[in-house]
């Protein structure tokens, strides 16, 4: 599949281009030992190169279920993915060997996670930790991968690297932690970024600096975001087009002014009404 | 290029002083007097078991029957020549506890290390990739502690014959339970926890997680256990050996010291005593010092 990395102006794209990361149809159950839980059902979801597509729902409305689907990381047992499929490149990653997956973890499609407290290995240098993607997906040396490990920490606006890199997790703060969290996740220089609440875990000052961070890098590597959230105000910020989703499937997508105006749903116009109203947006 | 500048609140000293490291265990272990106590009876010991041939007055075998069943020097009849007296065929006591370090240590330190091996690959395994894998080895588990140990590791020895190396075998295959027990209980706590989920997330293998980020994590624990079956191993070496199904009797060792000794408890108390003493002491400054590590290597000892 050849790709449209061509820099685009972050406005909505042509609707014939074709989707980098596509869901159709994903249908995901939770088989408990006492009932079965329909995580995930009949849910469809396309991102493009350079857009941000935020999903937006309750806990337990399925989405960080969803975004883990892509790189196959549900706990199997008891996840059991029924039906549908997630194209990128060509390929429907559900079909897709474990070995195979590894291969586009991190360097094809990477993830931010929600907590940066319990994200890292307590007892490894945060700097090895970004420099391992590496490692992993490249025939990097040693010396080369702390090399573009320090220049991701840089990246992502942690002063001193240097100094950093040979720190553990329990020495940063929770912003600096989610910094080393999108250097990881940037370093291998992925084309499909999903974030599953990547700010929900800090306060207010510092989940702004990342989200702003998010969409500076966004824009300069042309990546395509998924981001997951509750918070509207944030989708109203950074999204092009969004997906609400309540108990498992998307109760209504499109694009994000669209949505807010005229909220098709009832679930998405009650959601909207609890939301403050930005000045701004 | 920096994008951004953090907030002044984003900022931690740095140059704090890391946890895990070395040197902060040390210290916070040498914070305790009781371990500082034990770990020098260790120290000594070790040192007693490397350097025997140079320490020990006399070798451990040369008999002298002229000689037999000498007091300890404190004692009448005793001589500064064999100051922890002599035994039934009058090799010298003192020379003999020192050169029995060598063999309790080595079957020690041997079967906790082998133990430790198999037991931490089984524990990574089971609990990690669980369903099938860990029904089958933690049903061999059971089957392998349903035996008593010390039985089982009689009925190989008689089998296969003697052998220092015999011993640290089969010591050695029948540890491991507990250890493979305590790693995959870690494991499966540590398996959900967010950063294996992110490990898995950027690409690395089941292998190399394993490896480097869970096997790090499970190291405290294992150091107790480790230690632990130290003291067990010593232990169960001397029951071998006492019962003569040890090492060959040219090799010196505590239990089998302590056999002979008990022919004489009646009349010279010394010759069972000493090596008596010795084990106990090894044993008690191994658990000590196993106790010790498991307050200070715990990271979350360390948590602010």
């Amino acid at each position: 599949m050849t790709m449209d990395r061509q820099t685009r102006d972050h406005s909505p794209h042509p609707v014939d281009a074709e989707p980098l990361l596509q869901i159709k149809h994903l249908s995901v159950d939770f088989r408990l030992p006492t009932s079965v839980v329909h995580a995930v059902q009949d849910v469809s979801l396309a991102v493009h190169a350079g857009e941000t597509l935020a999903v937006v729902g309750e806990s337990g409305s399925g989405k960080s279920a969803t975004a883990l689907s892509v790189l196959g990381l549900n706990p199997t047992p008891p996840c059991v993915y029924t039906g549908g499929e997630i194209l990128f490149d060509g390929h429907d990653l559900l079909k897709l060997s474990e070995k195979e997956l590894g291969r586009i973890r991190g360097r094809d499609i990477a993830m931010v996670f929600q907590d940066p407290m319990t994200s890292l290995d307590p007892l490894q240098h945060v700097g090895a930790q970004v420099a391992e993607v590496l490692g992993h997906h490249t025939g990097m040396s040693r010396a080369e991968a702390r090399e573009a490990a320090l220049a991701a920490l840089d990246e992502v606006g942690i002063p001193d690297p240097a100094q950093r890199y040979r720190q553990y997790p329990h020495e940063l703060s929770g912003g600096l932690r989610q910094r080393v969290m999108i250097a990881t996740a940037l370093v291998g220089r992925p084309r499909v970024l999903i974030a599953d609440e990547p700010t929900t875990a800090l306060d207010v000052t510092v989940q702004r600096q990342i989200l702003d961070l998010l969409v500076t890098l966004q824009h300069k590597h042309d990546m395509a975001v998924v981001l997951i959230t509750h918070d509207l105000a944030v989708v109203a910020e950074t999204a092009d087009r969004v997906a609400v989703m309540n108990k498992g499937e998307v109760v209504e997508s499109g694009d994000v002014l669209d949505v807010f105006d005229r909220p098709a749903d009832d679930y998405t116009r009650r959601l909207l009404a609890v939301t403050p109203r930005l000045e701004a947006a | 290029m920096t994008v951004m500048t953090p907030a002044a609140a984003d900022r931690v000293p740095a140059g704090t002083p890391t946890v895990g490291s070395g040197s902060v265990v040390l210290r916070a272990l040498l914070r305790n007097k009781l371990a500082v106590l034990a770990l020098a009876v260790l120290v000594l010991l070790l040192a007693a078991a490397l350097f025997a041939p140079l320490i020990a007055p006399y070798d451990p075998n040369s008999q002298d029957l002229l000689l037999r069943l000498r007091p300890p020097a404190w004692q009448d009849g005793g001589s500064g020549a064999h100051p922890l007296g002599t035994d039934q065929l009058g090799r010298d006591m003192l020379s003999r506890v020192i050169y029995g370090a060598r063999v309790s240590l080595l079957v020690g330190a041997g079967a906790a290390l082998l133990a430790g091996a198999i037991g931490t690959v089984v524990g990574l395994v089971s609990g990690y990739f669980g369903g099938w894998a860990d029904r089958v080895l933690m049903r061999l588990a059971d089957i392998q502690l349903a035996f008593p140990a010390l039985l089982l590791a009689l009925a190989i020895v008689g089998f296969l014959g003697s052998g220092l190396w015999y011993v640290i075998l089969v010591l050695g295959f029948t540890g491991w339970v507990s250890y493979a027990r305590v790693v995959r209980s870690e494991v499966m706590s540590l398996r959900s926890r967010d950063f294996i989920t992110e490990a898995r997330a950027i690409g690395v293998t089941d292998a190399t997680i394993m490896r480097r980020h869970l096997l790090p994590n499970v190291m405290a624990p294992l150091a107790t256990i480790a230690t632990l079956h130290v003291a067990a191993a010593v232990v169960a070496e001397a029951s071998l050996s006492y019962l003569g199904l040890g090492v060959p009797k040219e090799t010196v060792t505590w239990g089998s010291m302590l056999a002979d000794g008990q022919l004489y408890l009646g009349t010279s108390w010394w010759v069972a005593v000493f090596p008596g003493i010795a084990l106990m002491l090894t044993s008690l400054a191994i658990n000590i010092t196993g106790d010790a590590l498991r307050d200070v290597a715990d990271p979350k000892a360390y948590r602010r």
